[in-house]
């Protein structure tokens, strides 16, 4: 198949702002599922309330818009209902970390085969600007008037300690880079994250001097690096890009057909 | 489940008799966060689901558990969760989201003592508007009780007919006394009882599906995640195509759509029963385990020589007030016989013709409503005191 089939372009134009990193995060997702061959009928790509939750609406998948947080609790629903099938997960940084943090712990802890896409932006896009558990400290936002002194959650860090199996990095910038992690990440058996740190010129980018749409893409060039490198080592304030775990671990639904085998044994 | 005869008679928990009756509906999907009152049908689901080939998940709590089953009924599963008070106040954002959405799902509600954490052990009937207005914004529900476990069975059924034929949440609103007494319950046999399939559409694969299209009976077939069909589901007003919207035609055509399809139905989703009705010049209207008490305190009367009635409302949502209206129509007193502070009285007296007949029997300390609490209140009303 082609790119433009898996795009319901009867819905477009898509509600993104210029210079979004979501949708250089959907071309990116979009390429990887035509390089596994995947058949659009056998992937549910769900989501919760955000900038990025509105992916779904966009790709001709079985789609499913929920509420703010909770995307991966009706995941979880509907990948342990019918386990052949693809689960795609975009989510927000604050749809996944604020008001769904217990969601994705658990999640992670259960190492159901789901992919988990955070698309990091460091802000609340729809709502106007406001902080989230991303931002980091001395971060202006319309909450934040004074800049922010909440610490951020380490996604990766996060992630592993819950018992992800499957846990990676990447930006919008690195798009090839980002194919390759989300290729690794669709393929793994058992729970994957996948943050794609995704500039907000609107509403992170201009209220915290980083310019606009090139000089943020600029920006995660200068201030990334992978995982490993001599640059990371040199410089540990630099961000680390790269798989951060990948392990082979008991899948949740698997568990459950053994389960089920052994009362039909009983 | 102790089954003690060949006739398939047996002696169980009201909890275990609601698990039984959604298996025997065809529930192949249970996602749910333990509490009490209601943890014994999580418990009868965890050992009986696997066997019947069904799924089972325990999750995080109980916003995660409906939400769970909402996503497994876009498979194609029938799904139920079952919780109380606390997780059932958890619920109603999502509780919303199923109504928006039109997803087929059961949601038992096994009452006890609020606000708040409350009395976890002992009984009440106060979520009664709760599962009315508890979610946000314009709607209708429907919501059953029952008030012993032959009916329970029956109307727990019927809450997944409902729920697939109107493609709706639908709440069994159920009580502490009955989820915990045990008594006799004569299983159905398979077949007795009717079961709703699912309505799928007949749309074939290349054509253009409208998920949210509703057929002139106002049913909307649906198409599982997964099959050939795919569409967009949401939360949000949308259009035939389940795609976000905010067209005001559109948006007014969704809400009457979501309001008609279960206010228009009200008849056939009307549950009830009533003893000693015709000639009844005092009517007791009752329902869940308060209806037992009432029941007493009627056929206790009634051997002397007093015209006392029940009327045993079996749906509480959408309320039947035309039904409450005739049953009343001859009646000289109205008593409502349930446990909180008022609730379902206030409906009976927008229903009546006379409100100033309507009274208030009660019981919130937890403790079970007696025939004897009822009885003091029928003194009072017909000025004997008590």
């Amino acid at each position: 198949m082609a790119m433009q089939d898996y795009i319901r372009s009867r819905f477009f134009p898509h509600i993104w702002c210029v210079g979004c990193g979501h949708g250089t995060a959907l071309n990116a997702l979009l390429r990887t599922v035509e390089t596994l061959g995947l058949d659009p009928s056998d992937i549910v790509m769900v989501s919760g309330i955000g900038c990025s939750s509105r992916m779904p609406g966009y790709v001709d998948f079985h789609t499913l818009h929920t509420l703010h947080g909770r995307a991966l609790a009706f995941a979880t629903g509907t990948k342990m209902s019918k386990p052949e099938l693809t689960v795609l997960v975009p989510m927000g940084d604050g749809d996944a970390l604020a008001i769904g943090g217990n969601h994705f712990i658990h999640a992670c802890r259960r190492n159901i085969d789901i992919t988990a896409i955070v698309l990091n932006n460091r802000i609340y896009g729809m709502t106007g600007g406001q902080f989230s558990p991303l931002s980091g400290p001395g971060v202006v936002a319309t909450t934040a008037p004074y800049a922010t002194y909440d610490p951020a959650f380490d996604v990766m860090r996060l992630a592993v300690g819950a018992g992800a199996s499957f846990a990676a990095r990447g930006t919008t910038y690195h798009v090839i880079e980002l194919q390759q992690l989300l290729l690794k990440a669709i393929s793994h058996k058992g729970f994957s994250v996948v943050e794609v740190l995704s500039p907000c010129p609107t509403h992170f980018g201009r209220r915290n001097q980083q310019g606009g749409s090139v000089e943020m893409l600029e920006w995660l060039k200068a201030n990334t690096t992978k995982l490993g490198s001599k640059a990371a080592e040199e410089n540990p304030e630099l961000i680390t890009r790269g798989i951060f775990v990948e392990e082979e671990r008991p899948e949740y639904c698997e568990q459950y057909e053994q389960v089920l085998a052994q009362t039909r044994e009983e | 489940m102790t089954n003690n005869t060949n006739n398939n008679t047996v002696f169980v928990q009201g909890n275990e008799v609601c698990a039984e009756a959604a298996l025997y509906a065809g529930m192949g999907f249970y996602a749910g966060y333990p509490i009490t009152p209601s943890s014994e049908i999580m418990e009868h689901m965890a050992r009986r689901v696997p066997a019947t080939g069904g799924r089972f998940l325990q999750m995080e709590d109980e916003i995660a558990s409906l939400a769970a089953i909402i996503g497994a009924s876009l498979t194609g599963h029938k799904v139920m969760t079952a919780t109380s008070g606390p997780g059932f106040s958890l619920m109603q954002e999502t509780l919303g989201f199923a109504m928006m959405a039109e997803i087929p799902c059961v949601i038992v509600n096994v009452q006890r003592g609020g606000p708040s954490t409350g009395l976890p052990t002992q009984a009440a009937q106060s979520d009664v508007y709760q599962a009315r207005w508890g979610t946000h914004g314009d709607h209708s529900v429907i919501a059953l009780t029952a008030s012993n476990n032959q009916d329970l069975f029956e109307i727990t059924v019927d809450a997944f007919n409902m729920a697939e034929t109107y493609r709706t949440p639908v709440i069994v609103l159920i009580d502490e006394v009955i989820g915990h007494l045990r008594e006799k319950l004569q299983m159905p046999d398979p077949d007795e009882l009717e079961v709703v399939k699912r309505l799928r559409t007949a749309v074939p694969h290349g054509v253009d599906y409208h998920p949210y299209l509703p057929r002139e009976d106002g049913r909307l077939p649906m198409s599982d995640f997964g099959d050939k069909h795919r569409y967009n589901v949401t939360g949000l007003y949308h259009n035939m195509w389940g795609f976000p919207t905010t067209d005001p035609t559109v948006i007014d055509g969704l809400i009457h759509h979501l309001v008609d399809k279960i206010e228009n139905n009200l008849h056939q989703i009307t549950r009830y029963k009533e003893y000693y009705l015709s000639d009844a010049d005092c009517v007791l209207i009752s329902y869940g385990c308060s209806a037992r008490s009432a029941l007493h305190i009627v056929k206790n009367r009634r051997q002397r020589g007093m015209k006392l009635g029940l009327l045993e409302l079996q749906s509480l949502w959408p309320f039947p007030a035309g039904l409450v209206r005739e049953k009343c129509a001859g009646a000289q007193h109205i008593v409502v016989v349930e446990m909180n502070m008022g609730q379902v009285v206030h409906e009976v007296k927008r229903a009546v013709d006379h409100p100033e007949r309507v009274y208030l029997a009660n019981r919130v300390d937890g403790e079970f409503i007696t025939p004897t609490n009822i009885k003091n209140v029928l003194r009072v009303i017909m000025g004997r005191g008590v």
